[in-house]
């Protein structure tokens, strides 16, 4: 009985609420992702921005429990209304493909080398639906023509390393979309990619997702790919969310001193001439967070409340939210 | 920078270095050893570096620009090709591999790779130093200095390895053991590409900040485009292991001559999301440098080629508008039998 992917009576396609993961191994107990909480629209597109270990990663496989077993995921996950922390490993089988599939940043390691794409598409539809190999056959050729891949029929036939990257990435989109889900994860889909082809394959995200009203979300740490895809964005800094909000609001004006930071150090076609400004030290470790706030130790704006009262995600105007004791909307230049 | 250099032999309008038909093919063997093909990586190219200047060298995967860095570093030998330091030729009768390796430094992507886990920052740094023969005394206390201009305090970071540093602290000791041999010019291969982008700002003003107190010059080489426009005084567009187009950055970014350096600006993100890019610039991939394209190698991905293109590759050639704008097409050449030869040169 395959599991249920409509969304809920109110559209919500993924709700999590106070998601904390830590991991845990004998002789360290970390904190990765502390108190994060989000919604998703159907068809909406959210995109978790932040540099390496800030938790959008962990974030996003939470909601597959595509985790390590050292990962201990605390707070409530739903995926089209399954309670995915609660979930038996059948079930998460059910879920993982026709609720939430996944798309990877290192498609070369996602695929398995020694089969076709051909195989690999067909094989899981038929484990997922039951349907004859021959008829998933079809449909494989059908997604490989739906993800733009230039000689479908051909490429079938083709070995993962018989693919150029770009290619790649499209097959991997390809095996993601093979079961229709109603939530795509895409985590990094074009960080390996060249730029001509980095653009090629956001748009193709870009257009699916609105053809089929898939809800996304992207992970990335690049700026300029959530401006090209995101609805909505999700600042995150030392495991937590630090701003949330429409991405053309957040980015004209950003709230929270770090994404401020994040905009002047990130170089524009117009930094050129200019000193750049960029954000003293670096990110916090994780097994010593400090007690207020993650980004304290880095913010010129802070103050002593801001060492001693950890600021919790508040609402400061319609969609928007900023952890931080002092917000900015004064924008990102300074 | 304004005093006269000691180590500057040919004054400030000979280049530091020019290079001249350097080449490099890797063979590819099957099966049984014997080579079935060559891997075309740079294919007879040519170009200076004047003294002073960031020349920033851009391209997709497999374009050659990692291999031109590691050819002008003689870390792999060229299968052809010539290299003049500073007016003296290197190799027989010149100026010696040994001497050009200590004027030309390299900072790599992976600041953890790059360096010896068993190596302290100090240790590392110090090992060029004692390898041109400096006591280690010397070394030592020379390391410690260096820590100290890019920004890591000694006391500090001296006596740290490897996996007791942040990405960005390593990088800064990559770049420390770069310039402590005092060299001319510092080669940058994606050397801030790995880094968080608040951390990268951080290197990217260390980098300009050293730039000017050493007098040296960089050979700055990303696929990032705005950091190279940021960066760069002069830009070198590859592609497939030939230089397409060469020229001073505001005219290379404002007045781009050539059809693949025009898509390859035009693929950047907008940084803007009401201003979205509507339609991918190019389709499909770079081809594969084994059996590269005949005449232009751009021509299966070019929405103008013609048969013209197919036929003979085009020389790079300089502007009729601006010598020091350089570029290898048919169309911005008069006379080359493309139907809209000349036409881009009248359109700027």
């Amino acid at each position: 009985m395959p599991l249920d992917a409509t969304p809920a009576r109110n559209g919500t396609i993924a709700e999590v609420n106070d998601l904390s993961v830590r991991f845990v191994t004998r002789d360290r107990d970390v904190l990765v992702v502390d108190g994060v909480s989000f919604t998703l629209a159907a068809g909406e597109v959210l995109c978790l921005l932040g540099e390496s270990g800030s938790g959008k990663t962990v974030t996003m496989r939470s909601l597959l429990r595509l985790l390590p077993p050292s990962a201990r995921i605390g707070g409530r996950i739903d995926v089209a209304g399954h309670d995915v922390t609660a979930m038996s490993d059948r079930q998460l089988e059910r879920l993982r493909g026709p609720v939430a599939a996944m798309v990877f940043q290192e498609p070369m390691t996602a695929f398995d080398p020694v089969f076709t794409i051909g195989t690999q598409i067909a094989e899981t539809i038929v484990s997922h639906e039951g349907i004859s190999y021959r008829a998933a056959r079809a449909r494989a050729l059908e997604l490989l023509e739906l993800v733009q891949i230039p000689s479908a029929a051909r490429r079938l036939d083709a070995y993962p390393h018989e693919l150029s990257g770009g290619l790649r990435q499209r097959a991997m989109i390809a095996l993601a979309l093979s079961c229709r889900p109603a939530l795509l994860l895409a985590d990094e889909p074009t960080t390996a990619l060249d730029a001509t082809v980095q653009i090629q394959i956001l748009l193709l995200l870009r257009q699916l997702q609105r053809d089929l009203g898939m809800a996304t979300i992207f992970v990335t740490h690049d700026i300029g790919v959530a401006c090209e895809v995101a609805d909505r964005v999700a600042v995150m800094y030392g495991g937590r969310f630090v701003e949330t909000g429409p991405i053309d609001q957040v980015i004209a004006q950003p709230a929270h001193p770090y994404t401020v930071g994040l905009l002047n150090s990130t170089v524009h076609e117009i930094s050129r001439g200019a000193p750049l400004v960029p954000i003293p030290g670096g990110p916090p470790d994780l097994a010593d967070m400090p007690p207020g706030c993650s980004f304290a130790p880095r913010c010129s704006a802070k103050s002593t409340r801001c060492d001693e009262i950890r600021p919790v995600l508040a609402p400061i105007s319609a969609g928007r939210a900023v952890a931080c004791h002092h917000p900015t909307l004064a924008g990102a230049k300074p | 920078m304004t005093g006269a250099d000691p180590r500057d032999r040919g004054g400030p309008q000979q280049p530091l270095l020019i290079v001249d038909g350097l080449k490099k093919y890797f063979p590819l063997r099957n099966a049984l050893g014997t080579v079935s093909a060559h891997v075309q990586a740079v294919d007879g190219i040519g170009f200076s570096i004047a003294k002073g200047e960031t020349l920033g060298v851009v391209g997709e995967s497999g374009c050659g620009k990692s291999t031109t860095a590691r050819l002008l570093m003689q870390l792999i030998e060229p299968d052809a090709g010539s290299f003049v330091l500073d007016g003296d030729p290197v190799g027989r009768g010149g100026v010696t591999v040994r001497e050009l390796r200590r004027q030309v430094q390299m900072v790599f992507q992976d600041s953890y790779a790059s360096l010896n886990p068993r190596h302290t920052a100090a240790q590392e740094i110090a090992f060029g130093l004692r390898v041109i023969g400096k006591d280690t005394a010397t070394a030592e206390a020379e390391a410690r200095q260096t820590l100290r201009m890019v920004g890591l305090d000694p006391d500090l970071y001296a006596g740290r390895y490897p996996h007791e540093m942040s990405g960005g602290q390593r990088q800064r000791v990559n770049i420390a053991r770069g310039i402590a041999l005092n060299p001319r010019l510092l080669i940058l291969d994606e050397a801030v590409s790995a880094l968080d982008k608040s951390v990268q700002a951080q290197v990217l003003n260390l980098l300009d900040d050293l730039k000017q107190r050493l007098n040296l010059t960089y050979l700055f080489i990303s696929h990032d485009l705005n950091v190279v426009h940021y960066v760069s005084d002069r830009v070198l567009v590859m592609y497939l292991g030939k230089i397409v187009e060469v020229g001073p950055v505001d005219r290379i970014w404002r007045e781009a001559a050539h059809p693949y350096t025009r898509a390859l600006f035009s693929s950047r993100l907008s940084m803007n999301p009401a201003l979205r890019v509507a339609a991918p610039p190019l389709s499909g991939d770079p081809p594969n440098p084994v059996r590269p394209p005949s005449g232009c190698r751009f021509r299966t991905r070019c929405t103008l080629a013609e048969d013209v293109c197919a036929a003979s590759e085009p020389a790079l050639i300089p502007s009729p508008l601006d010598a020091a704008h350089a570029v290898a097409c048919h169309i911005a050449r008069a006379g080359s039998g493309h139907s809209l030869a000349g036409a881009l040169a009248n359109a700027a």
